[in-house]
This record gives structure tokens, C-alpha cells and sequence, in this order.
């Protein structure tokens, strides 16, 4: 069963507490934010080559198929210098295929280690360039500041489990302040009994159900409340049977919007491009991941850190999942064969009698992603941004124009019934967006 | 004041001492309340420590959680591909070009998929052979069928495929020398027939014979003889001024059919001119429905009527009328000359022959013979003297392909004699008769699942192809053949190297995307058959023709119906309820039989309390062979001392029970002869339960399908012949169309698209190809023979079928304008009453009725919820979703085209066929809902293609062409009958349409204001 953030005030009401018994209470819990940056570690040896242009270098031409520890489309490049001479590294950089061509040994046994595929000539780079290149790979691998990072996930103030701690904590102890209380005021009366104190007995008074009771004015006033309010909260709970805003499953995959589409920058439609043609937005296949996570085995190391201390996951591990379910091996760099589709939990479903298509939004409208499916690139864990009632689909078709820009379609339409309506800018339901059969059927 | 009385039950009571009165006394109940039938094991029971209170706290806890936890939605998964294919988008439909070649059907298709499954079969529009029949459009959902072979049989157990080449390898071995049958269906695959000689060439001792399960042996023979090529004279009715047939359906399934949108181009008055159809024929069929002079003769009288008519013969010894109507056909013909055309469909050589002559004499149009079809290559002198050869035991071993002798093939002893067989095999998709009785059964694909090519017409190619990986283990004929001919290619490559002589450097993918070629490459088909004149001999003098009054018996005609053709389908529910278009039946076959026949051996059809059909039932003699219980319908038109039954029917291998209908006709098949003497006699018992969709068979002179004569419609004004109705308006006689006669505020209609249907009653043949392509696209359910019985169909579209009373529709209109008062001889009384007795030989009419899309729709405004609406495009919009099902609509509109969802149709044992299980419901178009229980439904007007039109439109930034719209009927409709598209467009055929004088509403006066309108049938009554 799908768990979802009521929309009404009654769900709201624990938090209400919550924050209650968070003001009254006094001690404040500073959250511990220090981060020990990575130790820069120096480079082990030094060639003569200056590694922080190497560095630059590296990342333009060479990282989108090597890696410095780890084997991608081509080998691993730590320590490169020690393996090959340099006079051999400037050849096989320039232009590769020339010396596998030439017949040199170590050429042919090195395009046949990696299935054949040919290293990218470049010329451009000079020996000097090279230099800074092979300086760099010799920067020591950085001592896994995960390790650290892990340490203090734990103790982060964030997390649900700790906060329960420390309300429990509260709880008993404000048991115990009531419990004493009692006792102080017990022992009090005890005292002043002993030493004869004599306090005037409280008068008797008609208690206040009672005076309530009787008092019928009052009693209807606060039946009609009580009705009404609890028609407000049933109306409120019943209207949001079946409207998911804020479903926010756990996915096989723990897919980060926010990476993607938010600090990469993907246009939606790269990965959902049947959003264009199609009424289904689509579910990427995992052939499209695999077009960048080939060469992606790992994220970077600032985004790691990040995932583990603000989400609490380990983003790399992610990415395996990707590789097992599409059956790519990493050792070989080729895929398996073997395949194990990724059983997504949907988030926006639409009940079948109503037929949505995205095209006609995405491609002929031109309405962004956005306006339905909310700030999916700060979204790290995807959710239903929009209630998806038919009551929001039709406030937008009332509110919205339609776009003529360039469309020969609308030419002949838009002009008659503009001038029948009498406006400018027709919206698309004065276009026939509000009819029943233009969604069920 | 208290009473002291006493009161006694019985004399027992005063016997105080009694012990029955005092067990009595004790029991609340004089017998014990059978509780352990409701509440099971007593024991179990009384041990439990449950009380009643407690089980109403569990009913009543569970209820509320249940409730509760209804409230949250399920969790659905998503599963995409891995590894998408490149033009699968999900979502958007791929169309593929492919061929149906089953041995009955030929027809170039296209393949609609959806995510990899086919779920619609359309015409593909470049083909000219027609033949896209209502069987071919519901094969796609035989291609689901549950009841499919799922892998190859080795004596009834399932094996692989390297098992079973094993077991064939040694069989073919162990048979070395002996006589091998290798008998198949036609297969017109220029690739498989020369596959089969490579096979034959392996493995010499097998010799091949092609089984036409309905046969044209007869026209092949005579076709051969007169030209040499072994195949079927092509028609093409639309070059025919004056067309006769005698005996002929040639809008069924005559010669494979397909002839219905030629014929349809024909019959459309164009300057003032239209074909004269004259048919002869005994059982009433749709092209004797069609034609504007339709004659009930026995086949006997046939035989006399083509010889009469091509010179070979007199005209005595018929009957005057008969006479008449043949000396005027004649000189009709003649007068003609080359502009017309005779066809027959009597099973004789020498009578096919003598058309061919005369056909060939008058160098008639319409008739081409340098092109023949080549859908037909049966030999029947051939199968015959193999099933006598399996039944003596010269015959060793037997392998059958796609046919199902032990079914079809009529000789008794047939199944046991198999059983003797050495070796017997069968290319099957089912565990059919044969298949169940062979030892060996390759399982194999449907077509839609296979590779293959086809030349249904000489000089005509076109190429089948996979749309849907196999469901099944299984593997084509043709692949096998391959294998054990040691050929180490696939068929696909073998179809391509076999079409390079026939593309002659056209490219292979264009055309694999056309589906057809045109091609004047000799590429043959036709097996070598020795011409079998001497054999046919036989048949010709097998007593059929035999004047019937020698012994008293009567004459029968075996046809096939427009839903199961030879009977490959029987397991298709589409097809099952599609109603006969002449008897509007569904879910069985009958013997039909004349008025006269019924009254004479006391035969009856009668309507009980609601309304349905039941009729009697008789036995069936003829020779030593009985088929007992056949239901009787008596049917208007059926030539007297004649009875008509189908094929097809009757399976009971490899098919659901409840569509295990009908008798076996094969049985009377004898000799391949459609023609056959049999006597009958009424069976003692209940009557049969018929299943009719339509109960009303005339029209009592209304002006509900409107009519004309080709002369009045030619020299009369319009008002004459089509007039508008008028209204009464403060003593003035108004049209009901004026504003003044409106109740309604006028809305402007001429801004964007507004949708009309047009259907032309000329072109219309009533094929029912619409229907079923309706229900594929609508996701119509099948709801059985029993719901059809209560006129509970749910098919959105249907095409009526209306008798004349009297002799005509004419005359039933003079006859009701003649009525004067209640009682008397012209009384409207009695009046009405027999106008509503259709006559012996009526005129008969067809008229699709869908949701007319009123514009001042009466549904519409007594709908409690608002559920039913109007857009502005025209369409009649019906939210499944918003109603409640109070009926109200259905009961306010007049065209009775609204159907109530009576149950869940869907995923309900007690509906059992294809949306119940997860095979059948893959044929479901996603882009249309499922209705539930209880709601109404009827024609969108295919709004989800119209829709679609539009956006795709959008999407390229251009307006819509003209013609662009369809629905699923127009779009399957072979014939140009019906016409959709958007009359604010003045470019589109429907505007032209519309304007046309012949143009009408259904129920005009209602003042509906409909957008469906139809086109008032012309009939070209002039003799001579």
C-alpha cells in the first residue's frame, strides 16, 4: 500500500505537538557540521611535468575513457610513466593507430587487451603537454575520506531515529518533573498537617461538565462544532482518496533527479523522449543510461560524500545496480547478456478512464516539465508534485493559452473562434479542452 | 377476558403420556436445520470456540479494514525495457504489411501493433484484391487464442524440436518406398511450392495433394481445360453493366470472395447509371440479398438456367415466372454484350465451362482469365482417392498441413483408419481432429507470426511477415521442410531468394513495407495436376441434380457463413457472435428452409415470452449418413424444396465449450459437391434455442431505409423520391430541419471540425467487416449465446437486415397507406399485423446502424448525472466514468444504439472467452477503457482516432488533409459504403456526400438532427 502525505489539517496535527514541546524545552542541539576535507596528498614522483595543468589536460582529452586507478574504455593511468618509456607514450598518444600499425608489440598487445577499439589520435597535444598528463597520473590515490565520512553519518542531528531519542528523553523526564510535583505537593500537605497549618477547605463548586451539561445553548453550540468540524475533516480526507500528491516510493534504483536534470543539467527529454511523440512520457530503457554510465562508474568524490551524509546514500553502489540489471561487466567493459529489468514503482498513475497524452503537452502546447511534474532537478527522491485531479487539469485548461506559434493547425480554427468569442488569445478550453470525450473515451 | 381454551395440534396431544409430543415440545424445528450444507463439518464446528458474536466482530472488523484499506491505491509497477528497440516507442502504434494465406482467406492486410502485439488487422490500401472480410479482421484475436499447440506432440507428449526432427528422421527412414500423402492446404506461395518439389525431390515416395477443405474443384478443372492454367477466372464487377449469377454468392465467399468492393463501385448510380445484378439462387444469400431481381430456384433448376442462358439449353419445364426472369436475363445479357457478365457456382465442370465460354464469347469486361486467382488449387478427385487410399490401407503414411481431414473430409471411419496409419503427421496450431489422431504434431504459428509470401492473383505478390515473436514453441511449416530437406537457411532468406526473380531489382524492404508487388515475372504456383476431366465425371452425374420429386427429398445447398467460412475459426468468440447478415443468428448453424417446406412437414419458428427465437428440429437423412437434431429456420426467400446448411460448424476438438455450436455439416459434403439430395425429418424433443440479434424483420412500410427505382430516381425531382418531412407549425407545413421547427437554441457548427458518417445502403453489401472491426478497435465484449438470447448484445454497431413484406418495399408502403380504419379488409389491424410477415421471396435491404450522433441528441438531455454530452465536433461523448447506469438514455433514444454493461465482461469466469484470460486480453486497444459493470456504452465515432488525426496533425504544425479522418468501420469498409470525415472541410469526400440528393436521416421527423446519414438505395428494377 502506497503511503501518502495527507493534504488536510489533521495530519498536520502531530507536527503541531512536535514543535510545541520543541519550544518549551530549553536545551538546543547544535548539529556537528565539521567535515574533514581529504588530505591532499603530494605527488608520489615527479617527472619534471607540472600536475595541476596535467590535471586540466587529463580532464579535457583523456577522462572521458581513462581513469587514473580504475580500467574504463581503456587502461588505468596511475603510474602510466613507470610502465611504458616516454618517447613510446608520445607516439602512442599523437596517433595510436600508427604504431599498432607499425607492428610494435606492446601496441598490438594493448589494442587487443581492449577489444580493439581505437584510442583517439591527438596531435595537437605537445611532449611538454604530455608531461604535465603523465605527471599528473602519478597523484596518489586520496585516502578513502569515506571512511570518515561514514563515522559521522551516524551521529548526524538529521536523522528520524535520533530525534525519537530525544523526545523519548523528554517525555520521561517531564514525567518524572510531574511525578515530583505530586510527591513535593504530598509532602508539602503532610508537613503542614504535622505542624497544624489549617488552609481553607475549597468550596464546593458545581463542576464544569456539569454547568456544561446543563447549560444547553452550550451544548448545541459545541454539537453543531462538532459536527461541522468533523465534516470538514471527513470532506478533507475523503477528497484525497486516491490522489497521491507527494508519493514518493522507494525505487530498486535510487535514481537522483536532482543529479541528472538538476546539477548536470540533461534536458528531461533526452532520457523521457517519448514524451514528445508519444502519450507515455516513458520509462527510460536501461540502454539509455548505459549511453553516459558506461564511461560513469562512479561519481565524483564531492557527490559522494554528499549522498552519503544528506541522504544517507552510496550513489556508486547505485550505479552497480544499473550495471547488474543490464548485464554490463565492468572488468570486460561488455555486456553479459544477462539481463534483470528494473521493476520501477510508477508515481503518476492515471486511473484508465482517463486518457492523457504527453505529446500533445510536451511537443504541441510547449508546457515544461515542470508545470505538472513540479522541480524534478532539486527533486532527489522523485514525488508527485500535482494532485493529478481532474479539477487541476481543468483549472489549467481554463487559465491557459493556447500556443499558435508557427502551427498551421490552429490558423484556421483559432481565427473563427476568436472572432467568435471576441478575444485575442484563445484558452484551451474555449478550444474544446473541457469536453468529456476529449479525455475519456 | 383471558380464554381457558385449549387448542390442539393433533389427537396426540390428549394422550398426555406422549413422547412425540413431549421430543416436539422441545424442538423449535420438527427436522433438524441442515446446517452442516451451509457451515460444513459440524464437528469442526461445534470444537471451535468462535461464538456468533465473535464472528460478527471479525465480519464486522474486516469489512472496516477492508474499507479502509480501499482507500489507498495499489502499488504498480513499471517495468521498461532493458534494451528498447529502435521503433518501438511506447504508446504509438507500428503498422506492418502482411499477408493471410489460411487455405480459405487471401488477403493483403495491415498489422497494427501495439508494444509488440498486433491487435488490429486493416485493409492495406495499396492492395487491389480485396477480400479484407470480417474472418480476416478477427483473425488477430485467433492468434491469442488459449487453445493454440504450445509445442511439438510425439504421441501426445509434449517434446522439443530436436526431439521431434529425430523422431521425423527416423520415421522418414523407416518409410523408405512407401506412400507418403503430403496433404495441404492451397497455399498460393510461390516460396513454399517450390520448397514442397525440393521436399518431394528428397523424399520421393511422398507425393503432394492439395486440400481445399470448401472446394472449387469444379471451376479449376473447367478454368484449366479452357486455358491451361490451373486457377480461378478474376472478376471485376465494376466493369459490368448487366451481372448474372446463377447460384453464385460471389459477395461471400464464391471462389474465395472479395469481389464486394468492385461490385459496390458498380451499383453506385453515376450519371444515371448503376449495374442490373439478376441472382438465381436457392438459399437466400448476401449476393442474392443485394440483387435488384432476385429468383428462388432449386440447384436442380440451375443447372437448366445456365444452359438456358448461354445457348446450351431451354427454358421448359421451369416455372412461367422462372421463365420469364431467365428469357429476360438473357436478352439482358445479350444486350450487354461485352458489358456483362455471368458467374455460377454450380459444383459441374461442364456448366463452369459453358460460363467461361460464354463469358470468354462476349469478351466480357468484367471477367479476366489472363490473371487468374490463384487461392484455390484443391483437387478433389485427388483427396478423394487419398482418403480412400488411408480408409483401404494402400495409402502408408500421411503429413497435413494446415487442413483437418478427421474433421472436414466426410467418410466414415476416417479416424480409425487414421489410427492404422504407419505414419501420420500434422502441421497444426491446434490439437485438432487430425492432430489428436496423428502421431506426430508439429505445433505451428499463426500467420501473424510467420514469414511467407503469397500470389493470390497471377502477377500479384505480396509478402507475409512476423509481427510478434511466436508465442508457442513452435516452429512453420516451411522451417521444417527447410531442416529436414538438410537446407541450412531460414524461410526468410528462402523467400528472398526466391522473390529476386520476381522483384527483378526492386528493392526487398520497400516492398516487404507495400506488402505487394506487382510483378510480370512467371513465377508458378499452381501444382502440375494432370487435368482431372475424366475424374469430375462422377460428379457431374452424382445424382445431385436429380430432379427432387423422383424420391420426394429435398435439395440442399451448403454454403458458408460470413462468420466461420470453412470452420479454421471456430474458437474465435468474435466471430461466433457475429450475426449472420440474412438471418441475423449468432452462435449456431441451421438448416434454413422455405415457408412452404416448414408449414409442409410441420416445422415451426416462434418467439417465446421475451422475445427470442425457438424453432424445431429435424434429422437430417442422406444415404447411410444422419446428422441428427439440426435446428430449423425458416427463411424467407429459400427457393421451395430446397434447405441450405453451413460449414464450419459442429468442432469439438481443440475449442472452448461454449463455442463448441452447430452441427457438423461436413458430413453431407460428399463428393466436394456443395449440392446434395437429402430427406428430413422433424426430431421429437424441446425445440432449439436460436440467438437472434434482431427479432424485427420487416419495416411495415416506415421509411426507415428509403428506396428508389433507377427510373424514378433518374427522371423525378428529389422531393419525390427522397423527400423531407414535414411538421405543422401554427397550421403551416414546415420541414422539420427549419429553425421554426426547432426546440432548441441553433449552435454555430461551422467553426473547426465536425464530424459525419455517411453510409451509402447501395454500396453496402452487408459483408459485417465493420463489426468486428468495431469490436477490435472498442474493446467490445463477447457476452455469449445465452445474453445474445436476452438481447443483451453490446456490439456497437449493427447492421440491420429488413425483409419486404409483399413483393417489395414499395408495396408494403401501398399496401399501409391503403389501410382505412381498424377492422375490416383493410383494416390497420390486421393490416399491420401481416405487414409484419416477411414474404416467400422478399426484397431485402441492409442498414448499419451505429450511435447517430444527434445533434439535438435525446440521450443527452435526460441523462441524471451528465454523463452523456455533446462536443462540438459533433460526437456524442459517453464519460464510462461519470455514470450510474439508471438507462434513462437508452431508454430515450430512438435508434436503439445504446448498450448497457449488464455485467463484468471482463476477467468473469462466467464470460469466459477472450478478456478472461491473459492471452485473449492482449488484443485489448489500450487506448480505449474497458467498461465495467453497470455502465452504458455505444459508438464513440472512433473518437480516439479522430483524436489522434488531430494531434498528429498539431504535432507537424499543418492542418488536417482532407479524408485524413477515419473510424474503424469506414476505415474497414471495402465496399466505399461508409464515409467519414469532416463536412466544415469542402475538400473531403464527406461534404461532397452530404450534399448529395440521396442524402437522409435515419428517423428524420424525429428531428434529432443526426451526424450520421445515409444514402437512399437505388435498385435497377428495369427489365429488358
Amino acid at each position: 500500500m502506497k503511503k501518502v502525505i495527507y493534504r488536510n489539517l489533521s495530519t498536520k496535527l502531530p507536527y503541531l505537538l512536535l514543535a510545541l514541546v520543541l519550544t518549551f524545552s530549553t536545551t538546543s542541539f547544535a548539529q556537528d557540521a565539521t567535515e574533514t576535507p581529504a588530505e591532499e596528498t603530494a605527488p608520489a614522483t615527479s617527472n619534471g611535468g607540472d600536475a595541476a595543468v596535467g590535471e586540466k589536460l587529463f580532464k579535457a582529452n583523456c577522462a572521458a575513457c581513462h581513469k587514473l586507478y580504475k580500467r574504463a574504455t581503456g587502461p588505468a593511468l596511475f603510474g602510466v610513466g613507470d610502465k611504458y618509456e616516454k618517447e613510446w607514450l608520445y607516439k602512442w598518444i599523437k596517433n595510436s593507430s600508427e604504431l599498432i600499425a607499425s607492428g610494435d608489440a606492446r601496441a598490438n598487445a594493448i589494442f587487443e587487451e581492449y577489444n580493439k577499439s581505437v584510442m583517439q589520435a591527438f596531435p595537437a597535444l605537445t611532449n611538454e603537454d604530455i608531461d604535465n598528463i603523465i605527471a599528473y597520473t602519478y597523484t596518489a590515490k586520496p585516502e578513502p575520506a569515506v571512511a570518515t565520512v561514514d563515522g559521522e553519518g551516524g551521529t548526524d542531528g538529521g536523522s528520524g531515529v535520533s530525534s525519537n531519542i530525544i523526545l523519548g528523553g523528554l517525555a520521561v523526564i517531564f514525567a518524572l518533573l510531574v511525578i515530583m510535583l505530586f510527591l513535593v505537593n504530598g509532602t508539602l500537605k503532610k508537613i503542614a498537617a504535622a505542624n497544624g497549618v489549617e488552609y481553607a477547605p475549597k468550596e464546593k463548586r458545581t463542576p464544569i461538565w456539569k454547568a456544561f451539561v446543563e447549560n444547553q445553548f452550550m451544548v448545541f453550540v459545541t454539537a453543531i462544532f462538532l459536527l461541522l468540524a468533523s465534516g470538514y475533516f471527513m470532506y478533507g480526507y475523503f477528497m484525497q482518496v486516491g490522489v497521491d500528491q507527494g508519493y514518493a516510493p522507494v525505487q530498486p534504483i535510487h535514481y537522483s533527479h536532482r543529479i541528472h536534470a538538476g546539477l548536470n543539467q540533461i534536458d528531461c527529454k533526452y532520457c523521457h523522449s517519448s514524451a514528445r511523440k508519444s502519450k507515455h512520457s516513458g520509462i527510460p530503457s536501461l540502454n539509455v543510461c548505459m549511453n553516459c554510465h558506461k564511461n560513469i562508474a562512479e561519481v565524483s568524490e564531492d557527490t559522494y560524500a554528499e549522498g552519503q551524509n544528506e541522504y544517507g546514500v552510496d550513489y556508486n553502489k547505485e550505479i552497480k545496480k544499473l550495471y547488474e540489471a543490464v548485464g554490463w561487466d565492468e572488468t570486460t567493459q561488455s555486456y553479459t547478456g544477462e539481463e534483470k529489468p528494473v521493476k520501477w514503482v510508477r508515481i503518476h498513475n492515471l486511473p484508465d478512464f482517463a486518457y492523457f497524452n504527453h505529446s500533445q503537452h510536451v511537443t504541441v502546447a510547449g508546457v515544461e516539465c515542470q508545470k505538472c511534474h513540479g522541480p524534478v532537478e532539486e527533486m532527489e527522491i522523485m514525488y508527485q508534485y500535482s494532485p493529478l485531479t481532474m479539477g487541476w487539469c481543468i483549472n489549467c485548461h481554463r487559465e491557459t493559452n493556447v500556443n499558435l506559434q508557427g502551427n498551421d493547425y490552429y490558423k484556421k480554427i483559432h481565427d473563427e473562434l476568436s472572432k467568435k468569442y471576441g478575444v485575442d488569445q484563445l484558452t484551451a478550453a474555449q478550444m474544446g479542452g473541457l469536453e468529456c470525450g476529449k479525455c475519456h473515451y | 377476558m383471558a380464554s381457558n381454551k385449549k387448542y390442539w395440534k393433533s389427537v396426540e396431544e390428549l394422550n398426555e403420556n406422549s413422547s412425540i409430543v413431549e421430543t416436539l415440545q422441545q424442538n423449535e424445528f420438527v427436522e433438524p436445520i441442515p446446517t452442516d450444507e451451509f457451515l460444513g463439518d459440524k464437528e469442526t464446528l461445534e470444537a471451535s470456540s468462535t461464538t456468533r458474536r465473535d464472528f460478527l466482530k471479525y465480519v464486522g472488523f474486516t469489512t472496516a479494514a477492508a474499507a479502509a484499506a480501499a482507500c489507498e491505491g495499489p502499488v504498480i509497477k513499471s517495468i521498461p525495457y532493458v534494451v528498447a528497440p529502435d521503433e518501438i516507442v511506447p504508446g504509438v502504434a507500428n503498422y506492418y504489411a502482411s499477408t493471410i494465406a489460411d487455405g480459405f482467406d487471401f488477403a493483403n492486410v495491415l498489422v497494427k501493433t501495439r508494444e509488440g502485439r498486433p491487435i488490429k488487422i486493416e485493409r492495406n490500401d495499396l492492395s487491389k484484391t480485396g477480400g479484407v472480410n470480417a474472418r480476416v479482421h478477427a483473425s488477430v484475436l485467433s492468434l491469442y487464442d488459449n487453445n493454440r499447440l504450445k509445442a511439438p506432440l510425439v504421441d501426445g507428449a509434449e517434446v522439443t524440436w530436436e526431439e521431434f526432427d529425430t523422431k521425423v528422421a527416423q520415421k522418414m527412414n523407416e518409410m523408405t518406398g512407401k506412400d507418403i500423402v503430403l496433404l495441404t492446404q492451397t497455399f498460393a506461395s510461390p516460396s513454399t511450392s517450390k520448397l514442397i518439389k525440393e521436399f518431394t525431390a528428397k523424399y520421393p515416395n511422398v507425393r503432394h495433394v492439395v486440400y481445399d477443405t470448401v472446394s472449387s474443384s469444379e471451376a479449376l478443372e473447367a478454368f484449366q481445360s479452357t486455358y491451361g492454367v490451373r486457377g480461378l477466372a478474376d472478376y471485376d464487377f465494376s466493369k459490368a453493366e448487366v451481372i448474372v449469377s446463377v447460384g453464385a454468392d460471389f459477395l461471400g465467399d464464391w471462389q474465395g470472395g472479395g469481389y464486394e468492393g468492385g461490385y459496390a463501385k458498380g451499383r453506385v448510380p453515376k450519371k444515371g447509371k448503376m449495374s442490373r445484378h439478376v441472382q438465381f439462387e436457392a438459399n437466400m444469400t448476401l449476393s442474392g440479398a443485394n440483387a435488384d431481381k432476385r429468383v428462388p430456384v432449386t440447384p436442380s433448376q440451375q443447372l437448366q438456367i445456365v444452359k438456358a442462358l448461354t445457348g446450351n439449353g431451354s427454358t421448359s419445364g421451369l416455372s412461367e415466372k422462372v421463365a420469364e426472369a431467365v428469357n429476360n436475363a438473357k436478352a439482358q445479357l445479350r444486350n450487354a454484350g461485352a458489358n456483362g457478365v455471368l458467374v455460377t457456382g454450380c459444383p459441374d465442370v461442364s456448366v463452369q465451362k459453358m460460363v467461361l465460354a460464354y463469358n470468354q464469347g462476349v469478351a466480357s469486361k468484367a471477367m479476366d482469365a489472363a490473371k487468374p486467382r490463384m487461392t484455390r488449387q484443391g483437387n478433389a478427385a485427388q483427396v478423394a482417392s487419398v482418403m480412400n487410399g488411408i480408409l483401404s490401407g494402400t495409402v502408408k503414411g500421411i503429413i497435413t498441413v494446415g487442413v483437418d481431414p478427421v474433421y472436414s473430409f466426410p467418410a466414415k471411419g476416417l479416424k480409425e483408419a487414421y489410427k492404422n496409419l504407419e505414419m501420420s503427421m500434422a502441421f497444426s496450431m491446434k490439437k485438432d481432429a487430425t492432430a489428436s489422431v496423428s502421431q506426430l504434431v508439429a505445433a505451428t504459428p499463426h500467420y501473424l507470426e510467420s514469414w511467407g509470401d503469397a500470389q493470390i492473383k497471377k502477377g500479384t505478390f505480396s509478402l507475409m511477415q512476423p509481427t510478434i515473436r511466436p508465442l508457442f514453441n513452435t516452429r512453420q511449416f516451411q522451417d521444417s521442410l527447410l531442416q529436414w530437406t538438410g537446407n541450412s537457411k531460414k524461410y526468410y532468406d528462402y523467400i528472398k531468394e526466391t522473390w529476386s526473380t520476381v522483384l527483378g531489382g526492386a528493392s526487398w524492404n520497400k516492398t516487404l513495407e507495400a506488402g505487394v508487388f506487382e510483378s510480370t515475372a512467371d513465377v508458378s504456383v499452381e501444382e502440375v495436376t494432370a487435368s482431372g476431366e475424366d475424374s469430375m465425371e462422377s460428379m457431374t452425374s452424382n445424382g445431385a441434380f436429380a430432379a427432387t420429386s423422383q424420391n420426394g427429398g429435398l435439395e440442399l445447398t451448403l454454403y458458408t457463413k460470413t462468420g466461420l467460412g470453412d470452420g479454421q475459426q471456430a474458437n474465435n468468440p468474435w466471430l461466433q457472435e457475429l450475426p449472420d447478415p440474412i438471418t441475423r443468428t449468432t452462435w449456431d448453424n441451421y438448416l434454413t428452409i422455405s415457408k412452404a417446406d416448414a408449414e409442409a412437414y410441420g416445422l415451426e419458428n416462434y418467439n417465446v415470452a421475451n422475445g427470442a427465437l425457438n424453432g424445431s428440429k429435424v434429422h437430417v437423412k442422406m444415404g447411410d449418413v444422419t446428422i441428427e437434431n439440426v435446428p430449423v429456420l425458416i427463411q424467407p426467400g429459400q427457393a421451395k424444396g430446397s434447405v441450405g446448411l453451413a460449414l464450419g460448424y459442429g468442432k469439438t476438438a481443440a475449442i472452448q465449450e461454449q463455442m463448441q455450436t452447430g452441427v457438423n455439416a461436413y458430413a453431407l459434403y460428399q463428393n466436394f459437391s456443395s449440392v446434395q439430395n437429402v430427406s428430413i425429418e422433424k426430431a421429437s424433443g424441446a425445440d432449439h434455442e436460436f440467438a437472434c440479434i434482431q427479432l424485427q424483420n420487416t419495416m411495415m412500410g416506415r421509411d426507415i431505409i428509403r428506396e428508389t427505382t433507377l427510373e424514378i430516381f433518374n427522371t423525378k425531382d428529389v422531393e419525390h423520391w427522397n423527400p423531407m418531412p414535414m411538421v405543422s407549425k401554427d397550421h403551416q407545413e414546415i420541414p422539420v430541419t427549419s429553425e421554426d421547427a426547432d426546440l432548441w437554441e441553433p449552435f454555430d457548427r461551422s467553426v473547426g471540425h465536425h464530424f459525419n458518417l455517411s453510409i451509402d445502403l447501395n454500396a453496402c453489401t452487408g459483408c459485417g467487416a465493420c463489426v468486428i472491426a468495431c469490436n477490435a478497435e472498442n474493446n467490445v465484449p463477447v457476452v455469449g449465446k445465452q445474453e445474445m438470447r436476452k438481447s443483451r448484445n453490446m456490439h456497437w454497431l449493427r447492421i440491420d437486415r429488413y425483409y419486404s413484406s409483399e413483393d417489395s418495399f414499395d408495396s408494403d408502403l401501398a399496401k399501409k397507406e391503403g389501410f382505412s380504419g381498424l377492422t375490416g379488409d383493410n383494416g390497420s389491424l390486421g393490416g399491420f399485423g401481416e405487414l409484419e410477415d416477411p414474404a416467400a421471396n422478399p426484397q431485402v435491404a441492409f442498414q448499419p446502424v451505429m450511435c447517430q450522433h444527434c445533434n439535438h441528441a435525446p440521450c443527452e438531455t435526460v441523462c441524471p448525472v451528465a454523463a452523456t454530452s455533446h462536443g462540438r465536433q459533433g460526437q456524442n461523448h459517453m464519460a464510462y466514468n461519470r455514470c450510474v447506469g439508471t438507462r434513462y438514455c437508452a431508454n430515450n433514444c430512438p435508434y436503439k444504439v445504446r448498450r448497457f454493461n449488464w455485467f463484468l465482461y471482463n476477467e468473469n469466469d462466467e464470460f469466459d472467452y477472450h478478456m478472461n484470460n491473459d492471452l485473449g486480453r492482449m488484443v485489448l486497444n489500450p487506448d480505449v477503457v474497458v467498461r465495467s459493470r453497470g455502465v452504458m456504452e455505444k459508438c464513440s465515432m472512433c473518437i480516439q482516432m479522430t483524436q489522434k488525426t488531430i494531434l498528429d496533425a498539431k504535432r507537424d504544425g499543418r492542418a488536417v488533409k482532407p479524408n485524413e479522418f477515419k473510424t474503424a468501420c469506414s476505415a474497414a469498409c471495402d465496399s466505399g459504403a461508409l464515409v467519414f470525415g469532416d463536412i466544415n472541410d469542402h475538400d473531403s469526400d464527406i461534404y461532397t456526400s452530404k450534399n448529395d440528393n440521396r442524402m437522409y436521416h435515419l428517423l428524420e421527423a424525429v428531428g434529432t438532427e443526426p451526424n450520421v446519414f445515409y444514402k437512399t438505395k437505388v435498385r435497377n428494377t428495369k427489365e429488358v
